[in-house]
């Protein structure tokens, strides 16, 4: 038996070895993850000996496998912070597209209208029931169930859990001074979910929740999403046009490290981001680095008709243009790496 | 004193009561059974076996490389535990009357029920974080060390089967003892081992926690003991915890294929320790 | 289950040093490739602490007294008091332990004492399957059939009937405290039933037959004279129960709703100590909350260690025979 196994394991070590062959593993950010898993499938079929292995595990695991060098390439929508930054030298953000997270709910409401107090209360455990007064005054005229709200969040470290966070806290003080901001918080109420996907599908399964996803979660589920009002006092539906006002006005720091959130604009849909694939401003390995360099150089340009039918915003031709001249900067075993040969 | 009629009906009430617990035992395994068979069927094909998985949206796909990825985990896991587990049985069964047997015995027993996602943990500090990589090895180490207690102590139960007088028998013509504990003692029980290892090698395959962050995951077919690699198991937790119909979907016949394949291999230890039994007795 | 077999098989010798024709070269090898094997046990255990241990350690450090006795768990400001998932995991092992142990013993008794012989391999059977089934697959169910039918039925209706009861308050979502510990119940009834089925095998029968003779119903017999014969052995099997409950993670990280927090009613949403592990392992940032989380297995670790070796010494008390046996 075992000497069997033993052939089946050469076997397989001979299989997977076929000239040419490039595994690249990275990990992160769920947000994405249905337009990366696109990007990857696509950029496979026109490199068929490369493959990005990517999995979806949540920010905070992008940032740390990154920064333990488990991965080669890492995924978040919240920049690093200062302090972890300073433990993965050398870590360059590449931003690759905009999203927004939507606050998506399972109740018998049509177009709920909410304002950053009342969300910001509903997420604290402050209002426990649809029919609050609170949301009624944002929902003028419209009939609210006396049913009871299931907040649903993130239970993993999450950059979807910190833009929202981050909103959360610009919009309200008691927030600010409660749980913060930050990929992981202290959540007083609520269900824990795993990744996009297990809020999502919580919110699907639980009669009277309310969760926040990225758009194209809500959006092909086909899930109610809430209206917010902006800093303009508008109530903005989340939509890939809203996602671009809130961009639009947007000053973009060298290191790419920029919040969005709670931006100024009529039709600005207040809680968009940036996000971010993470990678070493030098590669060691050769072929790995080259492969991943001309990806994200595929990314930011070609790449970029797949984002908005996967209800992604392409990110901004300013930034592109800023975007490919740090790509260009990156190194492989501290040589650049052409790009002229590709497409 | 208690008049016999209400003794009587306090026994048949009792009797009641206690036949409910064997409904109340056998109603969830009735619901899970028909559900992951009446769901899971549906989905089954024969690319379900051959195809990757696909992109969020795209319909098709399979669960092909996981299949694979369960079977190679198994597989290596085998190659480390197997030899440690039965060898520490063979140990407690022939040697392991003194102090230092019971310790092993007591500490194998013991640590038989330590938690999965426990040595999940300690399979990342030991291969993980030194080689820089999530693999296939990880998960591996992590199932096979929590096969070797229970192999071990389930190796020793039936290698005690062995009669004893076919030992003396050798040994009074001779034999020296080793050869009388390989070529007689382990080949009688060799079926009995052989179900043991069946055992164990199922037990491991439904395996999910302590494979989270040692295989992770990956889309791809993968053969080698040094990369991420996908597991029936993780995509049956990916699957399940989704928003997609396809997807659980898909989480029903992959829990449909796995619960086939634990079952087959319980019946094949079934078979063997028949076999064994029936052949010596 | 593992039990020792009644009569230990004879041997002739511990060593092969006694041999009548001096020092035997291949029996030695042959014992020393033995001892090693058995010796490899202990340092995979060994190994396993070492490896937590130092995992776990920036933790330690950096305040072990709080780390047990804090309910706040924090990873963004680097407070980690592990309560919440200790009182989860307690609370969800009670209500699976109250569950399973009745019916567990119902079903030994029944099977064994009461209802008809041509029964026993049929739920023997059904009971081995219940225990091969992959723990995934207990939360897949549990997710899409259990769930559901907590909150559209079970909760609701405790709700109204017993909802004076501060534990059967609040709002049915489903997932939650009860959810688990339902889940767990179902997992671990094969470990109790199994173990309570041996034990009850090992009562004699002069013991039931007496009681019999003296005119006792058959539930009666039962009641006198075997369950406090077998009182020690179905302690152990709880013991063995609860340990496998403790340790449950997949299954219950699906259906407990991971909420760090700590509520008296069992309709709340709640977090496990495997459960937080294997959320936030992956991704924990920084030495302490790696450390943290190692930390808490080796909680776990700890705790499911002294149950087993309780459970395996009241089991073993028992099958040993009537001498030592607790008889009240």
């Amino acid at each position: 038996m075992k000497k069997l196994l033993a052939a089946v394991l050469l076997l397989g070590a001979a299989a997977s070895a076929r000239a040419g062959d490039l595994l690249i593993t990275g990990a992160g950010a769920t947000f994405p993850f249905p337009l990366y898993s696109r990007w990857f499938s696509d950029y496979n079929k026109l490199h068929p000996a490369l493959k990005f292995n990517y999995q979806s595990i949540g920010s905070g695991g992008g940032i740390k496998q990154i920064t333990e060098g488990t991965v080669d390439f890492g995924a978040s929508d919240a920049p690093m912070t200062d302090a972890e930054l300073a433990k993965a030298p050398g870590i360059q953000h590449i931003p690759t597209v905009l999203g927004a997270v939507v606050v998506t709910y399972n109740a018998p409401v049509k177009d709920l209208k909410l304002t950053g107090e009342t969300l910001s209360r509903v997420f604290l455990g402050k209002i426990a029931k649809w029919n609050d007064p609170a949301i009624a005054r944002d929902n003028p005229g419209v009939r609210l169930p006396d049913q009871a709200i299931a907040v649903v969040h993130r239970s993993d470290g999450s950059g979807t859990t910190a833009i929202f966070t981050d909103y959360l806290a610009k919009v309200s003080p008691e927030w600010k001074a409660g749980p913060g901001a930050g990929k992981s918080v202290r959540w007083p109420v609520g269900l824990g979910a795993k990744g996009n996907e297990g809020v999502t599908g919580m919110v699907k399964q639980t009669p009277g929740a309310v969760g926040y996803v990225e758009l194209a979660y809500a959006n092909q589920n086909h899930l109610e999403m809430a209206s917010l009002k902006n800093r303009d006092g508008h109530f903005v539906k989340p939509s890939i046009q809203s996602t671009s006002e809130a961009a639009a006005g947007v000053r973009m720091p060298a290191d790419y490290r920029v919040s969005i959130t709670d931006a100024a604009g009529r039709n600005a849909y207040p809680i968009a981001s940036f996000t971010y694939l993470l990678v070493h401003r030098d590669t060691r390995d050769a072929a790995k680095g080259t492969a991943l360099v001309q990806f994200l150089s595929w990314a930011v340009h070609q790449g970029q008709a797949a984002a908005a039918p996967l209800d992604y915003a392409p990110l901004p031709k300013k930034v592109v243009e800023q975007v490919t001249a740090t790509i260009k900067t990156l190194t492989v075993q501290g040589k650049h790496v052409s790009l002229a040969s590709q497409h | 004193m208690r008049s016999l009629l209400l003794r009587r009906i306090r026994n048949h009430l009792m009797t009641a009561l206690c036949g409910l617990g064997v409904l109340l035992a056998l109603a969830p395994l009735a619901s899970l059974l028909w559900l992951v068979v009446s769901r899971g069927l549906p989905g089954l094909s024969l690319s379900f076996f051959t195809a990757l998985p696909t992109p969020v949206g795209e319909p098709g796909g399979g669960v092909g490389n996981a299949v694979v990825g369960t079977g190679m985990l198994v597989s290596l896991a085998c190659l480390l535990g197997l030899p440690l587990g039965v060898g520490a049985g063979v140990f407690l069964a022939e040697r392991g009357d003194g102090l230092f047997g019971r310790t092993v015995r007591f500490t194998a027993e013991v640590f038989s029920g330590v938690p999965s996602i426990v040595v999940g943990i300690v399979a990342y500090g030991l291969v993980v974080v030194p080689m820089h990589h999530f693999s296939a090895l990880a998960g591996a180490l992590a199932l096979a060390l929590l096969m070797v207690p229970t192999l071990s102590r389930s190796t020793e139960e039936l290698v005690r089967l062995v009669p004893g007088s076919l030992r003396e028998a050798s040994l009074a013509l001779g034999v020296p003892q080793w050869k009388t504990s390989l070529r007689i003692v382990l080949r009688t029980a060799r079926g009995g081992i052989v179900t043991a290892a069946l055992l164990a090698v199922a037990r491991a395959a439904g395996e999910t926690a302590p494979l989270l962050f040692t295989t992770l995951n990956n889309q791809y077919w993968n053969l080698r003991p040094d990369q991420p690699t996908a597991s029936l198991t993780v995509q049956i937790f990916n699957y399940a915890i989704s928003p997609y119909e396809d997807w659980h979907q898909k989480a029903w016949s992959a829990a449909l294929v796995l619960l086939l394949v634990v079952g087959g291999l319980n019946l094949l230890a079934r078979i063997a320790m028949r076999n064994s039994l029936g052949s010596h007795r | 289950m593992n039990r020792s077999p009644a009569a230990p098989l004879p041997r002739v010798s511990g060593g092969a040093a006694r041999s009548a024709h001096g020092p035997n070269l291949g029996d030695r090898a042959w014992s020393g490739l033995l001892g090693l094997l058995g010796g490899a046990v202990l340092l995979i255990v060994g190994v396993v602490v070492l490896a937590l241990v130092h995992v776990a350690r920036p933790a330690l450090k950096a305040g072990a007294g709080t780390f047990v006795s804090s309910s706040d768990w924090d990873p963004v400001s680097g407070s980690f008091g592990a309560l919440p998932f200790i009182y989860g995991t307690v609370v969800t092992s009670v209500v699976a332990i109250l569950v399973a142990v009745p019916i567990s013993v119902g079903l030994a008794l029944f099977l064994q004492e009461m209802g008809p012989r041509k029964l026993r391999p049929v739920v023997s059977f059904g009971i081995e399957t219940l225990a091969a089934i992959p723990s995934v697959i207990y939360g897949l169910w549990g997710l899409f059939v259990l769930v559901p039918a907590l909150r559209d039925h079970l909760e609701p209706f405790l709700g109204r009937t017993l909802g004076f009861l501060p534990v059967f308050r609040g709002a049915p979502i489903g997932l939650g405290y009860l959810a688990a510990g339902l889940i767990l119940a179902v997992m671990i009834l094969p470990t109790i039933a199994s173990v309570t089925t041996e034990v009850l095998k090992t009562v004699p029968a002069s013991l039931k037959e007496g009681a019999l003779a003296l005119g006792a119903t058959r539930w009666e017999a039962i009641r006198m004279a075997i369950l406090p014969y077998s009182r020690a052995g179905i302690l152990g099997a709880t013991l063995l129960g609860l340990g496998r409950a403790l340790g449950e993670t997949m299954a219950v990280t699906m259906v407990i709703g991971n909420s760090p927090t700590i509520s008296p009613s069992l309709f709340a949403a709640g977090y496990s100590l495997p459960a937080v592990i294997a959320n936030e392992f992956a991704e924990a940032t920084g030495d302490v909350h790696t450390g943290a989380l190692a930390g808490l297995a080796l909680v776990l670790f700890g705790v499911s260690l002294i149950l087993n070796s309780a459970a395996r010494l009241l089991v073993r008390m028992v099958a040993s025979g009537p001498s030592r046996a607790v008889a009240s």
